[in-house]
């Protein structure tokens, strides 16, 4: 900021009067610049690189690291070839399938249907429960589910008579799914809770005098008032299950791969697998899909706005 | 009482029982194993000890973790509360060409752009940035991650502020760093909370980036170190781990009681708070 600026008389270069003049305008970027900066160089700048990354045959360590050569679409076509990656994709679409689009969406929303009409108290309590599991920390969370199914002394095994039974080795998959269903349905039931909130009284009383029963009441009056909310819930959860790094601190990819999702792929075909321009191609195509994902969420907002 | 009203009644209590055993069985072991001597992943009755407590304390980079961890936050959590802020303001009172498409792909973008997604460049560049096992280059990371969505947010506390507030206090010759200081920043307090509080829990609860980018596990915060206690045998030291977690998620649950106590939940494009 000069000192001419603070020399324009206060209507003009008041930045609260929204008045289109060059001096604001000068001011308003420097105010905006260091954001600018930051979110260049340390957000789009590595979304940029893993497309140049992406085209090389990069390694940590050897003659790769030090001059990496451009293969072109070689590890597009490689990772599309490979079955590795395409069972993590796979395993992926199922982890977010059957953790976010059904299990969270499902629960969350019964939750809030069911805790409407509850006592205060019961109301509290189920509500404190299942916002904890989804404020503790993800390494926190991720001993407590370890410890929860243990196969020597774990604590479903103690209550299901079933001692001995390795979950994590014997279903790693569905007991993500579970897990994940756990950790993050808080969030849908407090959306869907505050959209049943939007669902006008009187036209719930009116089906209900029609003779509607509670579910053609939440079949034609509720789900379609609140289709926006949905939509807009199911892609958030599907992004943010999409992303989750949490699997890796509970099971490594372990049993030999069979609970790798996306990112834990990643992080192994990058890290211990020193193969830093494979896992960029990877990277690049979770970066498409996230994109496709945010790009319909942020359709819905605009459209709602 | 009906017979279907029954049938609704004990359908409706065995649901909310079975719920809270699913979401709280899996806590148990939080709350009982680090008071129980020598526990294991069972949860077992405890036996009130304090003893983990006292280990914990001896363990060289336990407690220096949990600060590590404040450090971080804290910077991340000043940083782009000042960037977002200025940000904010200049988006929300001057009509900067192409405003609101830039808002937008900001909030695309920081959506798009994870950690998980974007791990192998991120490295990548703080390897070329020379910024590996700095705290500086982790706190510069998180808050490019965390301003997107930062901006957004106080944007919109800012845009329901009547702009007559400010007008009033330039006829009596503030500059803009005055204005935004003593009228506009008090005006959205509850909006700096809310992103002071959600960059702080982020930061804290954040595994990847720490991971990633030290290697020192003297600089590594508590996220890192409650994986790295292993006893003399090799095998996860199970008293330190969960006395450790337990320490470890107090504070996050004490600033979410905070905010939703103090401002209630809202929602904002759907973040974590």
């Amino acid at each position: 900021m000069t000192d001419e600026t603070d020399l324009l008389p206060a209507r003009r270069r008041s930045l609260g009067g929204e008045v289109p003049g060059g001096s604001d305008r000068r001011q308003g970027l420097a105010f905006v610049f260091p954001a600018l900066l930051l979110i260049t160089v340390f957000l789009i700048l590595p979304a940029l690189w893993t497309l140049y990354l992406g085209l090389t045959d990069y390694r940590l360590t050897g003659v790769q690291a030090a001059h990496p050569k451009v293969v072109g679409t070689a590890n597009y076509t490689h990772a599309l070839g490979d079955k590795e990656f395409r069972d993590a994709l796979g395993r992926t679409l199922l982890f977010v399938l059957g953790s976010a689009i059904i299990g969270q969406n499902i629960l969350g929303f019964a939750l809030a249907w069911t805790l409407r009409s509850a006592r205060r108290w019961v109301r509290g309590i189920v509500e404190t429960l299942v916002l904890l599991a989804w404020i503790l920390p993800g390494v926190v969370v991720a001993w407590l589910w370890i410890a929860f199914l243990k196969d020597q002394g774990g604590t479903l095994n103690t209550i299901l008579h079933t001692p001995g039974r390795d979950w994590w080795f014997d279903h790693p998959m569905g007991s993500l799914i579970v897990f994940n269903t756990w950790r993050g349905t808080a969030f849908s039931m407090m959306l869907f809770a505050a959209a049943l909130s939007s669902v006008p009284p009187s036209q719930l009383e009116s089906a209900r005098l029609a003779g509607a029963s509670g579910w053609q009441q939440l079949r034609d009056v509720v789900v379609p008032g609140i289709r926006g909310h949905i939509l807009t819930n199911t892609l958030l959860i599907s992004l943010w299950t999409f992303n989750d790094f949490t699997p890796y601190l509970i099971t490594k990819g372990e049993p030999h791969g069979a609970s790798a999702v996306l990112p834990v792929y990643i992080y192994l075909t990058a890290l211990p697998g020193e193969r830093l321009g494979f896992a960029s191609a990877i990277s690049l195509i979770m970066l498409v899909i996230n994109l496709l994902l945010a790009l319909a969420y942020v359709r819905i907002l605009r459209r709602r706005a | 009482m009906t017979p279907a009203q029954l049938v609704r009644r004990i359908g409706f209590y065995a649901f909310v029982a079975i719920v809270t055993a699913f979401f709280a069985l899996p806590m148990l072991w939080l709350v009982t194993a680090p008071f129980t001597r020598n526990p294991s992943l069972a949860v077992s009755w405890p036996d009130f000890t304090l003893g983990n407590f006292k280990h914990l304390t001896d363990d060289p980079n336990a407690l220096p973790s949990l600060y590590n961890s404040a450090v971080l936050s804290l910077w991340t959590m000043l940083i782009t509360v000042a960037v977002a802020a200025l940000a904010a303001y200049a988006l929300s009172r001057v009509r900067l060409p192409g405003r609101d498409g830039i808002l937008y792909l900001l909030l695309l973008l920081s959506s798009v752009i994870t950690g998980t997604a974007a791990m192998v460049p991120i490295f990548q560049l703080m390897v070329k940035l020379q910024l590996l096992d700095k705290d500086v280059g982790v706190i510069l990371v998180m808050t490019g991650g965390l301003l997107p969505a930062a901006i957004f947010i106080l944007k919109d506390f800012m845009d329901t502020m009547p702009k007559s507030y400010e007008e009033s206090a330039r006829v009596f010759g503030a500059n803009s760093f005055q204005v935004l200081g003593h009228v506009v920043l008090p005006n959205v307090r509850p909006g700096l909370a809310t992103i002071a509080v959600w960059a702080v829990v982020n930061v804290w609860g954040n595994f990847l980036m720490p991971f990633l980018l030290y290697r020192t596990p003297e600089k590594q915060p508590a996220a890192v170190t409650l994986n790295n206690f292993y006893t003399e045998g090799g095998q996860p030291n199970l008293a330190l781990i969960s006395t450790f977690s337990l320490l470890y998620s107090i504070p996050v649950v004490i600033m979410f009681l905070f905010v939703s106590r103090r401002y209630g939940f809202r929602f904002h494009g759907g973040i974590k708070a």
